[in-house]
């Protein structure tokens, strides 16, 4: 599937909640099936700057594409960086640099786009751009 | 009469709707609301007052003075302070570390030794690590027990003829611990180092003396106490005034200028460059009185209960831990959930309408000292009520069963 119909996917999942404790639940949810970083990579470096819980991404390439795995101390956090995940990994580094994040807003999780929010979603996605920029331009 | 009610009623704040639930605001540790006393006297200033203060001839640039300078003196009777000019109006506390951290930067030599409690604020520690970089100076720490009590004890052991400063808060915004900053003082003074004492976290609560407690410095910011952010106050004694070096060069702190040589306006004016936040320091003084009229015996008494109700409710919940807890706190609960990160609970409770503050609430080496990643701290004011410590346990309740 391409970036983009896997973000459809997400956003048909949530659509089907109407509140946003079923959607916390279901967050939750896909934290735990999280593809877990290897505890040799969750070093300090891997943790990415401006969330107040823990959080570590990290990316290897498997033929022409990126594979994530991550892991956070915060369970919310943990559902986040599990969506971003389900999103890019798999994924060739380039349309993960061209692809945009505009499906967190439509799953109505947009709180936690704002700059000022702790769980440093934006620098999630931030790292995992960087990732792809970097193995991108190992593959040029 | 305390009547919590009619005080709410002058928080217009209080009436609205945080996602789709009635605010219940638990962040006063790190920002209090403003009463309509207060936004009255702000509007006010904008519509028949707005002026550039202490120079002009005309009528308006007069009665902002006599508005801004009115405040000051209100700062002065509230404090207790000997002279008006040892008001200094700053931004704010951070402010007023930073200036006379700067000032000490001539004042002190290589070895000298500063002490500064674990239970800082960052505000209140780099500014001094900045400062023994600039002199060859040398922070020592005044360790804590468990409970977030100072060890006085091992206070006792740092002070030396080599000790120049001390610098505490008065409560802990992290803890709440209510330090015992008069036993500091005198202790210190016998060794002739002087006595900061970051007042912030206390001021909401309680109306210090700084003649009494012969306190050298002693700092607030005004949005702890109801009024605007971005405005605070130092007070220094005169002697130490008039030893420390301006902080910023400009307008206001000038005699004389020449482009060979400038001379320094007196106190407080030498180090108040520029124009100065005139709304802000006349707001402060507004909300000094506000307070002033509920009158603090009655918030210190009221607050205290509304500790003990949710100190004891909160406790109920299995797995719940306290940190800090002192004999003698303010109506600040900072906890934990054993297995919860405490960004989750804040972020559910957002959801719920209630405003708490989860993180390390920049005391990183408290929690360091706790070896937990940060906290979730409720902080209660005069204006909460026992219905909404029933509100935030039914949410960590509920937050609880989400996260486990």
């Amino acid at each position: 599937m391409t970036i983009t119909e896997i973000q459809q996917e997400i956003i048909d999942e949530f659509s089907m909640f109407d509140d946003w404790m079923q959607r916390y639940e279901y967050m939750i949810e896909l934290g735990k099936s999280l593809p877990l970083i290897a505890e040799q990579y969750k070093t300090d470096d891997n943790i990415i700057k401006g969330c107040q819980s823990k959080v570590w991404v990290h990316a290897e390439l498997e033929e022409d594409k990126l594979l994530f795995t991550a892991d956070s101390d915060a369970i919310i956090t943990k559902g986040i960086i599990a969506i971003l995940i389900r999103s890019f990994s798999n994924q060739k580094p380039q349309d993960i640099i061209d692809a945009n994040t505009d499906f967190i807003d439509k799953i109505g999780l947009k709180e936690h786009l704002s700059p000022t929010r702790a769980n440093g979603l934006v620098s999630m996605v931030k790292q995992i751009k960087l990732y792809a920029i970097a193995y991108q331009t190992q593959l040029n | 009469m305390f009547n919590v009610s009619k005080i709410r009623a002058d928080f217009p704040i209080l009436n609205r709707e945080v996602n789709g639930k009635p605010l219940v605001y638990l962040d006063n540790a790190a920002t209090s609301q403003t009463p309509k006393q207060v936004i009255d006297v702000i509007v006010d200033y904008y519509q028949r007052l707005n002026a550039n203060i202490h120079r002009g001839v005309h009528t308006l640039s007069q009665e902002a003075t006599d508005a801004y300078e009115q405040a000051r003196l209100k700062i002065q009777a509230h404090f207790n302070i000997a002279k008006s000019h040892e008001v200094i109006f700053t931004s704010g506390t951070t402010h007023s570390i930073n200036l006379v951290a700067n000032g000490f930067t001539s004042l002190l030599n290589k070895g000298d030794e500063l002490l500064v409690s674990a239970m800082e604020h960052h505000s209140n520690i780099v500014p001094w690590q900045m400062l023994c970089e600039r002199t060859g100076a040398v922070l020592k720490v005044i360790p804590m027990n468990e409970n977030g009590e100072l060890l006085m004890a091992k206070f006792d052991g740092l002070l030396s003829h080599k000790t120049k400063l001390v610098f505490c808060n008065h409560v802990s915004n992290a803890l709440g611990t209510i330090n015992p900053i008069q036993e500091i003082i005198q202790k210190a003074h016998a060794v002739g180092a002087a006595v900061l004492i970051d007042g912030a976290q206390a001021s909401p609560h309680i109306k210090a003396d700084v003649q009494e407690l012969d306190v050298d410095f002693y700092i607030i910011s005004a949005h702890k106490v109801c009024g605007p952010t971005g405005v605070g106050m130092l007070y220094g004694k005169e002697s130490w005034l008039k030893k420390l070096p301006p902080y910023q060069g400009g307008g206001e702190m000038i005699a004389e200028v020449t482009f060979e040589e400038t001379t320094y306006a007196d106190l407080p004016h030498k180090f108040e460059a520029g124009t100065p936040n005139i709304c802000g320091g006349i707001a402060f003084g507004a909300a000094l009185d506000y307070m002033n009229a509920i009158g603090f015996d009655a918030i210190a008494s009221y607050e205290n209960e509304l500790l003990d109700y949710a100190t004891q409710e909160l406790l109920k919940i299995q797995g719940l831990k306290i940190y800090g807890t002192a004999a003698n706190k303010t109506s600040v609960i900072s906890f934990n959930i054993q297995g919860i990160h405490p960004y989750d609970i804040g972020t559910i409770l957002d959801k719920l309408g209630i405003a708490v503050r989860t993180g390390h609430h920049c005391a990183q080496p408290i929690m360091d000292f706790y070896k937990i990643p940060g906290t979730v701290r409720a902080s209660f004011s005069f204006y909460n009520t026992k219905e909404e410590v029933d509100v935030l346990v039914e949410g960590v309740n509920r937050a609880k069963a989400m996260l486990l």
